[in-house]
């Protein structure tokens, strides 16, 4: 019983210091930021691996997402014959919803991953020692470009799923189904507004690349160095920014539409 | 270098596209496209009951659009909703006495102003008011209505 109070209480305070040591890495991250922008090139480096390169999964889970909204609505909505409010129904599903919780997933996957694997393995071939041997601070040097480029390229990614996937829902709609290409569009530009659904929806997908960068860098940057340290701070990207992803969501809808 | 230049080129292209998309939800998704064109006279109008209707709304004369409902205000000695409608500029030859009514698009749609054209010789200019006024319908209204008078006749 003892044992067992005890194993939670060394969990409990290895949580709250793996906590503050994210903290103040996060910390020294953004003091280092204002530096960066003056060797800007570091960024754009990085936004390249990290936004350039998922592309192209975006896109394409982007375009499939939204083609199955626009089936699976069209279903539903035929039976109340309003089938030309898809357009209404995908782009703020889309929007507010899909776009940028889909794409933050899959930029974990796809990103994050990288970038734990990336840094966890110069933590353990010791690049990182070595540069602080030399006076180059590791954090400002590989962390804070890679931290940027995640922040910057993440609500482009979200825009991107949103926009091919309302394209996709339109080519189902139209194409497939027939629905009327007016009504689509002018029943969306109805009722979406900008500040409200597409704007929140810009802000909710930022605060995802975020946490999301944060998390990958923190766990490749706190990995234990070796190989099996590295796989398993990788694995835990992964899942911990999926249920941070997830469980951000309800706060920030909560926050942005509930009232 | 090159190598570099390349990764330049595609990180620019990445952001351009990322912010082309920001730019088709903006101008082709949401309502920010017809946004812009907020010219034009206001006019206002008070009416008993405006059901649903919200600003930014439609204002049609014969199906075409000509105006949106820019504010809605309660009057406080009346009890009416006072309604500042914009008239587009280029419609500015509406007669003096035209009426406005509110109606539903469809039977669960948005609601919307329609404009009646009148028969006066002077046209609405800005601050007038809209005196002919009908209020929207409520459906639950009419229901009640309709049950009232069915038990009245048995």
């Amino acid at each position: 019983m003892i044992d067992f109070i005890r194993m939670l209480g060394r969990w409990g305070l290895g949580t709250l210091e793996r906590l503050g040591r994210a903290t103040l890495l996060l910390v020294q991250i953004i003091t280092g930021i204002p530096e960066l922008m003056m060797r800007f090139s570091l960024v754009v480096q990085q936004l390249f691996y990290v936004g350039v390169l998922s592309v192209l999964i975006i896109l394409v889970s982007g375009l499939f997402v939204g083609m199955v909204l626009g089936l699976q609505g069209y279903n539903t909505l035929v039976d109340f014959g309003a089938e030309e409010s898809l357009g209404v129904l995908v782009s703020l599903s889309l929007v507010r919803e899909l776009g940028p919780v889909v794409s933050a997933l899959l930029f974990a996957g796809r990103a994050g991953s990288a970038l734990t694997a990336e840094v966890g393995l110069m933590k353990s071939t010791e690049q990182l020692s070595g540069m602080e041997m030399m006076a180059v601070d590791p954090v400002r040097r590989i962390i804070a470009p890679r931290f940027l480029a995640g922040v910057i390229s993440m609500p482009l990614l979200a825009a991107m799923f949103s926009a091919v996937g309302i394209l996709g829902a339109f080519l189902v709609g139209h194409g497939l189904l027939g629905v009327d290409d007016g009504a689509f569009w002018s029943q969306m530009q109805a009722k979406t507004d900008w500040y409200e659904d597409i704007l929140n929806g810009v802000i909710k997908s930022i605060v995802f690349g975020f946490v999301v960068t944060w998390i990958a860098l923190f766990e490749g940057y706190d990995a234990v160095p070796t190989s099996e340290g590295v796989g398993r701070s990788t694995t835990r990207t992964v899942v911990h920014s999926a249920f941070a992803i997830l469980g951000l969501d309800f706060v920030l809808t909560a926050l942005m539409f509930g009232e | 270098m090159m190598q570099s230049k390349q990764t330049e080129i595609l990180v620019g292209l990445f952001v351009a596209a990322g912010l082309a998309a920001l730019f088709m939800l903006a101008m082709k998704v949401s309502n920010l496209g017809d946004f812009t064109d907020e010219k034009g006279y206001q006019v206002t109008a008070s009416f008993q009951n405006i059901g649903g209707l919200k600003p930014r709304s439609q204002v049609s004369m014969a199906g075409v659009r000509v105006g949106r409902v820019a504010d809605i205000k309660l009057d406080p000695e009346t009890y009416d909703a006072v309604v500042t409608l914009n008239i587009y500029p280029e419609y500015d030859n509406i007669p003096l006495d035209t009426s406005a009514s509110i109606f539903t698009a469809g039977l669960l749609g948005e609601q919307y102003i329609g404009l009646q054209a009148g028969a006066d010789d002077f046209y609405l200019g800005d601050g007038d008011e809209i005196t002919l006024t009908q209020p929207a319908v409520v459906l639950e209204q009419i229901i009640g209505q309709f049950l009232y008078s069915k038990a009245e006749g048995e």
